[in-house]
């Protein structure tokens, strides 16, 4: 079948924003930490592929919290190891 | 926050040979350790080059005594090459995927870059596997037709080839193999995953053997002046003596056979060496038949290096012992035996301000007579560090010489705080910190009302204690580990920590209903509190004495300006709640620290549910959330005490009536049961949607059993009461519940096992006391009987078949959630919330950008909710809030 799913668009999938620089600098600067302290996530991932993120890329998840009711975590886009 | 410093990479290799004998201080060619007098052979395997453990003796490399000397290594030289036990794996690897002849991958150059890929761009290039190897059995460099290698544990390696229709097998030596090894080029290594550099193939099989040095296998002198010497020198003295033997034998030229007889005895000792448990090997054993321990061993399992050694260690400053109830002692403290306050100690450092102080303690000496006494000391310790043991001797000298700068090992004496726990230490409840009180006996007491965090009962279960030796460490445990500190579970937000058993009971006694108590009464359920006066009575009797209600007493125990609304244990969750007027007393309402209407049980004070404790934890503190529990266990102790509580076999009587009921509920089960059969018989069942006939039916069956039992329990509970104490424990929370009391005087019901009525035994029936094929309610676990009347022995049998299920269920799960356990603690053992609200692991790293991500501490919330809305509304308007 030729339709492609949009993953974002199921509702499980929380939303994924790629940052542009001052962001990631403001970012960076707010928790103290350098790009590599980051949390990863997969340049082939569902959902990054589907924001065209790019290695190096860092990406805003803004998800549905049970505790927190909205909740933001930042991930740095790195290429999947092989194997 | 900066980061600690990077690993840039770890490299894993090989020891070459030249490695090894570049470490190396000493050849070792002797089998034997020490000469007649005592002293060591040089070149033996206790070589004073290697080290030195003896007192007095100085090491030959390094020139220092035995306890500077780190020891240094030594080699021996094997006659011939053995396999390393540990590398028989890549070996075979090896051997699969190169040619026999030339040595080169199996694989052109070109089918090796498909797989690799062709530039080092890529940070994890890929890796040539065995699977890659094609099946053809031709090298594509050098056409040479290839053999199966067949490997046989623990070291034989051989070729397979076939001849006149026969498979033959020929055994490749050592040799043969490291010399193949040695001939696999450089890139080829590269394509598999090896960096040639620091791990050339060949040198995994051993030419030379380092010798450890002699620190790390110390012999010991045993009582009656004998050597003993360590496993591992046991071992090395086998391998030198069959090498000189080898040796010899090469040397004169002996038969071939002779010659592998003894290189298949060197291998044998140099892999029971490395690895005594390795499969298709029989374990080298000590004289006395024990299995030696060797290299491996040292480092496996749970008393391994890793497990036992370094993540774990054994500590001082610490006692165990069994425990023992004291429902006298606040739950903030601990009882601790004086033959163990008199053992353990706190160091003081001696001060102009306290010299006077410990001067005394030095003065009262080790032995505290009784446990009245002040406490002494143990030990001092002078400034240039050397410890004194006080003796009756040297008390008075010591102290003469006591000064500030010294330290004074003081003993334990009431109010010192220490470290309370009971393994297994699954969550951090499980280690608390106690207040000392110094007791008679020789057990650990501890009020009951702290033991649902330990899981503890007093069946037999030993504690520990551990003494913080710092004013740090002392700190720390008063703030974060104290009792009163983890009264709050972080798992629910709740309390853990509360009433049980007997506290619920007597608590339930003394507010079910209303009451009117004399001065007398009231002042014996009063006389544990720490009250200034009683309050005004409110009531009179017939004489004009004066008269206090049972929850007026209960009201003195709360704070006074607590208010509350919510339903006990014992409501009935009726459609519409009568409130006040309920039959039940369950609708507890307080206001200001009154107590208006309702039953206190394990709803308001028990140990995983009370409401009272975590409203009074909300809104006024730890402290008094404690001093409310201990006050709660005393009241409720003398309650129990005022009423007298038991339970006996006659508690269970039914009458005449009653049996006579139970027997027909039953037998109109069990001919219902009949009937349902028939109709199964006759084809007349309906199947019900996605159920096969047979599985309608057993569910039909299971149903009605069910319902017969529940029947006999509400019968039972009919005629037993509330005088019954049977039904107060289960009404009120304290333990047991109607299914137990059920099962004791009505009917005990349906066995299971996997939920289904029992089907196992033999052909076609349970037990031969059946028929084949027999589907009635007895014949497959239905129990008429209840505990009081006694089992008949084909239902005992059943009863045993379901209780099986149940211990083994437990026993299987605890030793999963163990290693779970393990595992998870593994991984999250180095992370921790930042200051500014992350959770980050050593390095820095981000795992949460906020704790939970809502930065609740679960442990300071009231049931995971930031703030206790209900609870403060309530307060406010000191009514219900829905």
């Amino acid at each position: 079948m030729g339709t492609s799913l949009n993953v974002l668009k199921h509702e499980m999938v929380p939303d994924h924003q790629i940052m542009s620089e001052d962001e990631v600098a403001e970012l960076l600067a707010t928790y103290r930490i350098s790009l590599e302290q980051l949390p990863k996530i997969y340049h082939d991932d569902p959902a990054v592929k589907t924001i065209n993120g790019e290695v190096g890329n860092v990406i805003r998840i803004i998800r549905e919290s049970r505790t927190a009711g909205r909740a933001e975590a930042y991930r740095i886009v790195v290429k999947r190891p092989k194997k | 926050m900066t980061s600690p410093k990077r690993v840039g990479k770890i490299e894993f290799g090989l020891l070459s040979p030249k490695e090894i004998r570049k470490m190396s201080v000493r050849k070792i060619i002797w089998a034997d350790t020490y000469d007649d007098d005592g002293f060591p052979y040089p070149q033996g395997l206790m070589d004073l080059s290697l080290g030195v453990i003896d007192p007095g003796l100085r090491c030959k490399t390094c020139d220092q005594k035995a306890a500077d000397c780190p020891g240094h290594f030594g080699h021996i030289e094997l006659a011939k090459p053995v396999i390393h036990v540990g590398y028989t794996r890549l070996i075979r690897k090896l051997l699969r995927v190169t040619c026999r002849s030339c040595s080169r991958l199996l694989m052109t150059a070109e089918d090796v870059e498909k797989i690799v890929g062709t530039e080092e761009s890529d940070l994890t290039s890929e890796v040539v596997s065995e699977k890659d190897i094609k099946k053809e059995r031709v090298c594509p460099h050098c056409g040479e037709q290839q053999l199966k290698i067949n490997f046989e544990k623990p070291t034989t390696f051989s070729e397979v080839f076939v001849e006149d229709g026969r498979k033959i097998e020929h055994k490749l030596t050592p040799a043969d193999i490291r010399a193949r090894l040695e001939k696999i080029p450089d890139e080829d290594l590269r394509a598999l995953g090896i960096n040639p550099d620091v791990a050339r193939p060949e040198w995994t099989i051993l030419t030379v053997l380092p010798v450890p040095p002699v620190t790390m296998r110390p012999s010991i002198i045993l009582e009656n002046g004998q050597r003993s010497e360590d496993d591992l020198t046991h071992k090395l003295v086998d391998i030198i003596r069959i090498n000189q033997r080898f040796k010899e034998n090469q040397d004169a030229g002996a038969p071939q056979l002779i010659i592998e007889d003894l290189w298949e005895l060197l291998q044998y000792h140099v892999t029971t060496y490395l690895d005594n448990e390795v499969a298709g090997c029989p374990p080298a054993r000590h004289r006395s038949g024990r299995p030696l321990k060797t290299l491996s061993q040292r480092l496996k399992g749970k008393e391994g290096r890793f497990r036992g050694s370094l993540s774990g260690k054994r500590v001082n400053f610490s006692a165990r012992t069994v425990i023992s109830p004291d429902p006298n002692l606040s739950i903030t403290e601990v009882g601790i035996p004086l033959a163990i306050a008199n053992e353990m100690t706190i160091p003081v450092r001696v001060t102009p301000f306290n010299i006077e102080e410990m001067r005394q303690y030095v003065l009262n000496g080790p032995e505290r007579p009784k446990i009245g006494s002040p406490c002494g000391a143990n030990y001092v310790i002078r400034p240039d560090n050397r410890r004194l043991r006080l003796s009756e001797a040297n008390l008075e000298t010591v102290a003469e010489m006591l000064e500030p700068g010294w330290t004074v090992e003081r003993q334990i004496k009431d109010g010192d705080i220490v470290l309370f726990n009971r393994q297994p230490s699954l969550h951090r409840m499980s280690i608390m910190a106690h207040r000392v009180v110094v007791m008679d006996g020789k057990t650990f007491r501890l009020n009951p009302a702290v033991c649902p965090p330990y899981n503890a009962d007093f069946d037999g279960d030993e504690m520990n204690l551990h003494i913080p030796q710092t004013e740090e460490a002392r700190a720390e445990a008063e703030i974060l580990i104290a009792v009163q500190a983890n009264i709050l579970s972080p798992r629910t937000g709740g309390p853990i920590i509360g009433g049980i058993h007997d506290h619920i009971s007597g608590i339930f006694l003394l507010t079910h209903t209303i009451r009117h108590f004399d001065r007398a009464t009231t002042l014996y359920l009063t006389r544990n509190l720490p009250l200034d006066h009683l309050p005004e009575p409110a009531d009179k009797d017939g004489d004009g004495n004066a008269l206090w209600t049972n929850k007026q007493v209960f009201s003195l125990i709360l704070p006074d300006d607590l208010n509350m609304v919510f339903r006990a244990s014992s409501c009935q969750n009726c459609e519409t709640c009568r409130r006040e007027l309920c039959e039940n007393d369950a609708y507890v309402r307080i206001v200001d620290g009154n107590l208006l209407s309702g039953t206190i049980d394990k709803k308001a004070i028990g140990a995983f549910d009370g409401q009272i404790l975590h409203r009074i934890i909300r809104q006024h503190g730890m402290k008094r959330a404690a001093r409310f529990i201990d006050d709660v266990t005393k009241l409720s102790i003398q309650a129990i005490m005022l009423v007298g509580f038991s339970f006996g076999i006659d508690d269970e009587d039914l009458s005449k009536t009653e049996t006579g009921q139970i027997t027909e509920v039953l037998n109109n089960a069990i001919t219902d049961v009949e009937r349902r059969i028939r109709i199964y018989n006759e084809g007349q069942l309906e199947p019900m949607p996605g159920r096969t006939l047979e599985e309608t039916l057993e569910m039909q069956i299971m149903q009605v059993l069910g319902k017969a039992r529940d029947r006999t329990g509400e019968i039972a509970g009919q005629h037993l009461g509330m005088d019954n104490s049977a039904v107060v424990m289960a009404v009120s929370g304290a333990r047991g519940s109607m299914l137990n009391l059920t099962q004791m005087a009505g009917c005990l019901g349906q066995q299971s096992v996997r939920g289904e009525r029992i089907m196992r035994g033999y052909e076609d029936r349970t037990l031969p006391h059946f028929r084949r094929g027999e589907r009635g309610a007895e014949a497959h676990g239905f129990i008429i009987n209840s505990y009081k009347s006694g089992l008949s022995p084909t239902e005992f049998f059943f009863h045993a078949i379901g209780g099986r299920e149940g211990l083994v269920d437990t026993a299987v799960r605890t030793s999963q959630s163990g290693y779970l356990q393990r595992r998870m603690i593994n991984a999250l053992q180095d992370l921790k919330v930042a200051y500014d609200g992350t959770v980050r692991t050593t390095g820095g790293r981000i795992i949460q950008f906020r704790y939970g991500e809502d930065g609740t501490d679960p442990a300071r919330s009231s049931y995971g909710a930031p703030v206790d809305v209900k609870g403060i509304v309530e307060s406010v308007l000191k009514e219900e809030v829905k």
